[in-house]
């Protein structure tokens, strides 16, 4: 399995893995004097499920803000199907095909389970504010064709028991649920998971570990995720990054990775003598 | 030196003296910003309450007069004696105090946790029930308030400039109660700070503000901070409302001086106590010197808006106020 | 028990998503709209007119206006009462500059006219939020008043400084002016709220709605999904201006016939209408229509009891009334912050069980 070289592959489970879908090219961010990341680069590839962990403050949520063009990187450069990406605002990263979950649930909480879903799909809407103002003409017609592709994700994740509930209302578990739903909705070319699996309980976890690789495998979507809980990023992702301090200490498969004497003394402790 | 030069220079120091009465009921604001979170719209009205309290107290009106006249058709209006100007201001002070503990008892109790608009608008209510209860209470007439302090021009400070300039420059015209002012303000802050710093309830204070949650859990009474924070916040309107009634009257355009404070308190910053004041020192000069240069270009009495729109500018570039620090969003 | 939704199968995800999901509420919807066309105008007098009808119906645009900024975007504005001034005085220089036009459209001209000055004052909310923005919203109100108050040419060089409508007619029947009839103002103003509510509902049930509500909740994230915060938030300015400035153009044109700018639309205003939504319900399309009615009904009950009643001095029932109002903003934000139109949720949940809560 030539997992370093760029060329195309069939993975075990029969997932096709494409050529390089984003790039993070010599990374570094700072605050004021804090360098949050420092010199990171690695590619994710198209298909695959890309894991980014690391101890509490390695600066992997920062590095998730780059990718999502919340932050702009001090140094470096993030490639994105084969282009610079140059200076943007987060709402047009999102335009680009890429939508992310948070680690503290950013779900809007005054709107209803289907409107937050629907939210997620606001990159591909386009009817103008007359259409909209008189609920006419290509406005009416928009709002019929995208509620058919969220019922779909609501079908996918099984929730159309909450499907009008305020999120405000829901459990931590299904507000989860719904904003990986949210952003589904965007029908992402990159998908990026903060976090996913934090503060849930095993059965939860559960859930949402088959609802990933159910996401991976029947919709093709790239994913990117970040996780502290070892065990279960290495049993689901193809690749995983570990950073530790803001520097990429790490980076192969799952095997490769445990293997790194330095990953390991990262995440054991080692006396420095 | 030209007179004109001279002229701007008088504007200025004037501005100067309008400007310590704002930075008054924006240190109002901050303190009990910092404190609670809360926005407190009613601290202009609060100052009018004390300022309508405390005439009435002195010169000894019956409180309610107008309604029980109304309601039992008695014509009833003074007790008959008036008090001494300090007793008065006391008693006044005491009325703050139980105000404040009335507002924390019936008000921010149940308000605890609700986000900060919900409580901004409780105050706004508050606003409204405290103007209507200083009216009943008191009568809506305009009242003089005279407690004593110096009023007129400075002829010291008059004659000691009047040599800058031509013939016809007399001097710069400062009104001693705006130097009054000035020196009670400075006190005021002065001993706020030493109070915050060094005594116990002001640790509590500053730990309140710095994070509620916290500061419950290490055993600070958050309700006995909320009373003692306005209660502050109510003598310090207590102070302003003396300082700006006797110089034009306790009216209800008392309470508007409340709203000229919020501009002040987004150049300086909801949390900054020197920022307050030296907002309130910008907002003061500016206006005035915006008025004397521009104003007669432009027809006048642009002091209605000059210090919301040098605000909103002065935000658009520096959305952290003057004081604040660079705010770092996070998700 | 005719309340329920049960039975009442939905075919469609437009049918679906309509206003009134319950086949009751569509009735009562219509039976409300029959009587406000049907009945009132033949029985309405110019006091329940000029007291209680054309008032409410006005300040409810105006409410829903500010509700579609601060309920739906989150953006607290104080500077209603300066944008109500812009639409009034928009339509009287459209009216007196082009008296061939029909009024009815200068009115939804001057609505678009404070459209583009409300985008324009809304620019600085994509630097400054939260409080920070309510305050500079106060920059708008003080500064229009001012403007108006100052630029002779905004009242026609008026010598009072007052402006005054003219007598514009439709079919010869006079929609403004001193002899316009009580049930006519009434049908116009009539008229302009129900296609207004309906627009209102329509932009904050679809994509445009959502996306201010996203901002609203939670503005960063919203923002990482891809909602264009400029634009959410301009429109919201824009849309809400449009709806306050129609109210102000009604209210100059229609109701006073006359007013003084810095009366009738100082920041006085600008408090009543954010308290009629916030006693209303933020956020909510029948809050608006509650708390206005709720604002317009207090003073005139108040004052009827007080002063017709009581023979109490007109003075002391107007600060008796500032009291109440006061007590109550604070009693309803405690007792229910979402307002009358939560109540009438609760009310309605409650209903659809009745009489088997089980």
């Amino acid at each position: 399995m030539n997992v370093m070289s760029n060329d195309p592959y069939t993975t075990a489970d029969g997932r096709r893995i494409g050529g390089v879908l984003m790039e993070m090219k010599n990374i570094t961010l700072r605050f004021g004097g804090v360098v949050a990341i420092k010199d990171i680069s690695f590619d994710i590839r198209e298909g695959e499920i890309r894991a980014i962990i690391g101890p509490n403050g390695a600066g992997k949520s920062s590095m998730l803000n780059v990718m999502s063009g919340f932050y702009t990187p001090t140094e470096g450069e993030v490639w994105f199907e084969g282009c610079p990406r140059p200076q943007m605002r987060p709402y047009q990263v999102a335009r680009q095909g890429i939508a992310r979950t948070f680690q503290n649930i950013a779900l809007f909480q005054g709107m209803s389970t289907l409107d937050n879903i629907m939210t997620g799909r606001i990159t591909r809407m386009n009817s103008n504010l007359l259409n909209q103002a008189l609920w006419w003409g290509k406005a009416e017609a928009e709002e019929t064709v995208h509620r058919e592709a969220v019922e779909k994700i609501i079908d996918f994740l099984e929730i159309q028991h909450i499907r009008k509930t305020p999120v405000g209302r829901l459990p931590y578990g299904l507000q989860k649920r719904v904003e990986l739903g949210r952003a589904l909705a965007a029908e992402p070319r990159i998908l990026l998971l903060d976090e996913p699996m934090a503060g849930m309980n095993v059965e939860e976890k559960e859930d949402m570990c088959r609802f990933i690789l159910d996401v991976n495998d029947e919709f093709g979507t790239t994913i990117a995720l970040i996780e502290h809980d070892m065990g279960v990023v290495m049993d689901l992702s193809d690749r995983v990054v570990v950073m530790d301090y803001g520097k990429k200490i790490g980076d192969g498969t799952p095997d490769e990775v445990r293997s790194n004497p330095e990953v390991i003394d990262a995440y054991l402790g080692v006396s420095h003598d | 030196m030209t007179d004109q030069f001279l002229y701007a220079i008088e504007v200025m120091i004037n501005g100067l003296m309008a400007g310590v009465l704002y930075s008054l009921v924006a240190l109002g604001f901050v303190l009990i910003f910092k404190a609670s979170g809360i926005f407190n719209y009613a601290q202009g009205v609060m100052a009018l309450f004390a300022a309508l309290t405390l005439v009435g107290l002195q010169k000894g009106q019956i409180p309610f007069a107008h309604l029980i006249n109304a309601m039992f058709g008695t014509d009833i209006h003074y007790f008959g004696w008036e008090l001494p100007a300090i007793l008065a201001i006391a008693l006044t002070a005491g009325v703050m105090v139980v105000l404040a503990i009335l507002i924390e008892r019936f008000i921010l109790k149940y308000l605890v946790n609700q986000e900060p608009i919900i409580l901004f608008m409780a105050t706004i209510g508050l606003a409204y029930f405290l103007e209507g209860l200083g009216d009943v209470m008191w009568g809506s007439d305009i009242k003089t308030l005279d407690v004593g302090l110096p009023q007129g021009a400075s002829l010291w400070a008059e004659q000691a400039t009047s040599g800058l300039g031509s013939e016809n420059f007399y001097g710069f015209f400062i009104d001693k109660l705006d130097i009054a002012a000035a020196l009670t303000a400075a006190a005021l802050v002065i001993s706020l700070t030493l109070f915050s710093q060094y005594s116990k309830q002001g640790r509590a204070l500053r730990a309140v503000a710095d994070d509620h949650q916290a500061a419950l859990s290490v055993g600070v009474s958050l309700r006995f901070i909320w009373v003692l924070v306005w209660s502050i916040a109510g003598i310090v309107a207590l102070v302003a409302g003396i300082m700006w009634g006797a110089k034009s009257g306790v009216q209800f355009s008392l309470s508007l001086i409340a709203l000229k404070a919020l501009p002040v308190l987004m150049l300086g910053g909801f949390t900054s106590i020197p920022g307050a004041i030296v907002g309130g020192l910008i907002i003061g000069v500016g206006e005035k010197l915006f008025e004397f240069t521009i104003g007669p270009m432009i027809g006048g009495a642009t002091e209605n808006w000059f210090a919301y729109v040098l605000a909103l500018v002065f935000l658009v570039f520096r959305p952290q106020g003057l004081f604040g620090e660079k705010i770092i969003e996070r998700v | 028990m005719f309340y329920r939704e049960a039975g009442d199968f939905k075919t469609s995800y437009l049918s679906d998503s309509q206003t009134f999901p319950i086949r009751f509420d569509r009735f009562r919807y219509y039976a409300v709209l029959a009587v406000a066309f049907g009945v009132i105008p033949f029985l309405i007098n110019d006091y329940w007119a000029s007291a209680v009808f054309v008032p409410f119906l006005i300040y409810a645009i105006a409410a829903i206006g500010l509700n579609i900024l601060t309920g739906y975007c989150g953006q607290v504005s104080l500077g209603t009462g300066g944008f109500m001034a812009v639409g009034a005085y928009s339509v009287y220089k459209l009216m007196t500059a082009f008296p061939d036009v029909n009024i009815l459209i200068h009115v939804v001209l001057a609505g678009m006219i404070t459209a583009a000055v409300g985008a324009l004052f809304g620019l600085p909310s994509l630097r400054i939020k939260g409080f920070y923005l309510a305050v500079a919203t106060l920059a708008a109100q003080f500064f229009l008043v001012w403007l108006f108050n100052k630029v002779p040419w905004f009242y026609n060089y008026s010598a009072s400084g007052q402006i005054s409508a003219p007598e514009r007619t439709l079919f010869g029947v006079a929609l403004t002016g001193p002899n316009t009839d009580a049930s006519v103002k009434y049908l116009v103003c009539l008229g302009f709220v129900v296609v207004l509510a309906w627009v209102a509902r329509n932009l904050t049930r679809g994509t445009v709605g959502r996306s201010w509500m996203a901002i609203r909740d939670m503005d960063i994230a919203a923002e990482i999904i891809g909602v264009n915060p400029l634009r959410a938030k301009l429109t919201a300015f824009a849309v809400s201006s449009f709806f306050v400035g129609i109210a102000g153009a009604l209210f100059f044109a229609v109701y006073l016939g006359a007013v003084e700018v810095g009366e009738a639309f100082g920041i006085q205003k600008s408090f009543l209408i954010l308290f009629m939504v916030i006693i209303g319900g933020l956020g909510s399309i029948f809050g608006s229509f509650a708390g206005a009615a709720f604002l317009v009904l207090l003073p005139v009950l108040l004052k009827n009891v007080l002063v017709g009643g009581l023979g109490w001095p007109t003075d002391l029932a107007a600060h008796l009334e500032l009291m109440v109002v006061g007590a109550l903003i604070i009693f309803f934000l405690i007792a229910e912050p979402h307002g009358l139109a939560q109540l009438w949720r609760i009310a309605k949940e409650k209903l659809r069980l009745w009489p088997f809560p089980h």
